[in-house]
């Protein structure tokens, strides 16, 4: 895990990808970067295909609920609703407190950087507490996966995500050990942004998830 | 040339792969054509125990085409000799005079009277399909696996460590740690086969995926002078991918043997994006080669290994989605369009993985500086070609008669039975059979490609142009 996290966050100075050293070259090493995407290309990639997954799991839970539109609507309301609206408060704030991360490492404030990294791995703490005792409250009620099928879909599709806060939070948590060791600086932050980047999507796919599983 | 001395134990590994290869094609002759002249051979090699020795020897041989593999790169990623060369030697003897043993045991006797003989009753593991070894062969694999892994091991520990021995290494682990549930043999057959598709599955879609992945870094590697970095990130993701794919991908499985539901959606959304890794792969490959620092005068590995990635993708990645939906698999379950997707797949993933690396390794192996003769190169080339045409043909054979069995057996208003059924479809099993002969002529092509053009000089390669750094 630490090494997939590692090489994720990425060592920017050592590899600098073509097209970026190509740009950097061009616009000449002091001034501001202008590399686009931000962060490893790689991670790009990942988030990609992650996207794809989600995105046919999204696909699957709309067939499925048109196939049986009343058993959704009925145990879509067994849901809490204010917990998982606490919770996409939480990931929304995680979100902003990573861009105010990379915005400090930008201006090489490497101890701004870590703080702003550790409030939002609180913020993931907090969706991950939150989560379990809905899981906890819906498991005592005798709910499993093979209730039905809303239930199904519930379960694997929160949990998927539930899975990814936690890869999430390495990544962060590994960005933020490496900034306090002083690797990541105003010319080299790479790592900072492809771990935010990994952060947003995970954020993201929540905001697709939340309207559909718990409210719609 | 070795950059190691050790190295050289990865040739008998090599040699024997590819003998057995050949073994592994003419039972499928054999078997092809049983299924159109169903007593061919009867009683001396009936139906089941050709296919026995089909499949079991394909395993065997790729498996000691990646252990070969792995002795070849792994001193040269970890820049020291290997641990224990006499061990590597040791333990590919006790491999071959097993793996030997057992197909004779498959050929001589009946299967129950093998099973007799080597004490199945005292911990059965046999009769089941791939886990036909008896218990005593499965005792020496993992004996074999665990020197092996402690040989590799040692090597890596006490040499620099790579992201490409690394992902090997965990492969090979998981390799001989999920074969362990060939032991597992629980009366209840539900469980039964839950777990057995832990070795199955979990050994082709999910470990030897890292496997071929890395054997396919190292390569490119060598052959493109690629930043080791940038092959390394593009290891992660597509192992990252193979992962999360492949693991609940099992799933497409547990479709119809007695386990609960939502195994139909979680096998059909993951195992749907299961091509992903494969086609990432090749995109990875090509990349590779067009960003190459340098030509590299093997041509015929680099075919190799951008065939590989190719042959993958579609093999595993686009004949596995055909069926891998569950309201599709349904109807398809278990049909010829299975063993069209299993003979693209292994052919596409494994077998070229490993002619890949042999192709690589080989001439060096054989005391050449870093490729062998045009000549011989050439002869390998159209050996490549024939074997790979060849099995899209047989491929395209075996969905033609998959689609037609499942209509006529399964989807019509009026189903008939299943020997009806392969009657009508003889035609593409006579196709299949001529497109099997062909790769066999490939195959022996692929054998004399090493013994060509040996006393010629090694084939050059023109220099790339010059570029400047910017640009690179």
């Amino acid at each position: 895990m630490h090494a997939v996290a590692e090489a994720m966050t990425g060592r920017p100075d050592s590899f600098p990808l073509p097209e970026r050293r190509a740009q950097g070259s061009a616009a000449g090493a002091a001034q501001e970067r202008v590399a686009w995407p931000p962060g490893d290309l790689a991670i790009w990639i990942f988030i990609l295909a992650e996207l794809a997954v989600f995105a046919i799991f999204f696909a699957a839970y709309a067939f499925a609920r048109m196939g049986e539109l009343e058993l959704f609507v009925t145990y879509q309301q067994t849901l809490d609703t204010n917990l998982a609206l606490i919770n996409t408060l939480a990931l929304i704030t995680s979100s902003y407190f990573v861009v105010r991360a990379v915005g400090r490492i930008r201006a090489d404030d490497a101890g701004g950087c870590i703080r702003w990294l550790a409030g939002a791995l609180l913020l993931g703490g907090v969706f991950l507490g939150v989560k379990s005792l809905e899981y906890a409250h819906l498991f005592g009620e005798g709910v499993s996966l093979s209730t039905n099928t809303f239930y199904t879909f519930y379960l694997s599709l929160t949990f998927f995500h539930f899975m990814h806060v936690v890869m999430g939070m390495v990544i962060l948590a590994a960005v933020a050990v490496k900034a306090a060791q002083g690797h990541y600086s105003r010319e080299v932050h790479t790592g900072v942004e492809t771990g935010a980047s990994y952060w947003h999507m995970v954020d993201l796919v929540w905001l697709i998830l939340f309207p559909l599983v718990y409210v719609m | 040339m070795l950059q190691y001395k050790s190295q050289a134990v990865a040739k008998p590994y090599f040699i024997a792969a590819i003998a057995l290869f050949i073994g592994q094609i003419l039972f499928g002759l054999i078997l092809g054509l049983q299924y159109v002249m169903g007593d061919f051979l009867f009683p001396e090699i009936p139906f089941n125990v050709a296919r026995m020795v089909h499949t079991n020897l394909l395993i065997v041989w790729l498996l000691f085409g990646f252990m070969g593999a792995a002795y070849y790169l792994v001193p040269e990623e970890a820049e020291t000799e290997l641990h224990s060369p006499g061990l590597a030697i040791l333990m590919f003897w006790i491999f071959l005079i097993a793996g030997a043993l057992t197909v004779l045991g498959y050929l001589l006797v009946p299967y129950a009277r093998l099973a007799e003989l080597t004490g199945n009753h005292l911990w059965p593991t046999m009769g089941r399909e791939f886990l036909e070894q008896p218990t005593i062969t499965k005792v020496g694999i993992v004996v074999v696996a665990l020197a092996f892994l402690y040989n590799v091991g040692m090597t890596i520990l006490k040499g620099r460590k790579t992201v490409v021995s690394l992902v090997l290494l965990i492969g090979l682990v998981g390799l001989a740690v999920l074969f362990l549930f060939a032991f597992y043999n629980p009366e209840n057959l539900v469980k039964d086969k839950f777990y057995w598709w832990w070795v199955v599955h979990l050994w082709v879609e999910g470990v030897w995926e890292l496997i071929m992945g890395a054997i396919l870094a190292f390569v490119l590697i060598k052959l493109t002078g690629v930043d080791r970095e940038v092959i390394e990130k593009w290891l992660y993701v597509i192992i990252a991918m193979a992962l999360i794919t492949g693991i609940i991908g099992t799933g497409h499985h547990y479709f119809w043997i007695g386990t609960p539901e939502y195994w139909q959606w979680w096998g059909s959304i993951f195992s749907a994006l299961e091509p992903l890794p494969f086609f990432m792969m090749t995109v990875f490959a090509f990349n590779m080669v067009n960003r190459r620092r340098r030509n590299h005068p093997n041509k015929a590995a680099m075919l190799w290994a951008l065939g590989t990635g190719v042959m993958a993708f579609l093999g595993a990645g686009v004949w596995g989605f055909l069926h891998t939906l569950a309201p599709v698999n349904y109807y398809t379950h278990g049909s010829q369009i299975t063993a069209a997707h299993g003979h693209m797949a292994f052919y596409g993933a494994y077998v070229m993985i490993v002619l890949t690396i042999i192709s690589y390794a080989m001439p060096m192996l054989r005391g050449r500086e870093a490729a062998n003769s045009n000549r011989s190169q050439v002869v390998e080339m159209w050996s490549f070609w024939l074997m790979t045409v060849s099995m899209v043909f047989i491929t395209l054979f075996l969905t033609g008669a998959g689609i037609l069995q499942v209509w006529l057996q399964r989807y019509s208003d009026d189903p008939q039975p299943f020997m009806v059924v392969q009657e009508k479809i003889e035609l593409f099993y006579w196709m299949r059979e001529v497109a099997g002969v062909i790769f066999l002529i490939g195959l022996v092509l692929y054998v004399i490609s090493f013994f060509v053009g040996q006393r010629q000089p090694e084939a050059s390669a023109k220099p790339l142009p010059a570029v400047s750094p910017a640009e690179a």
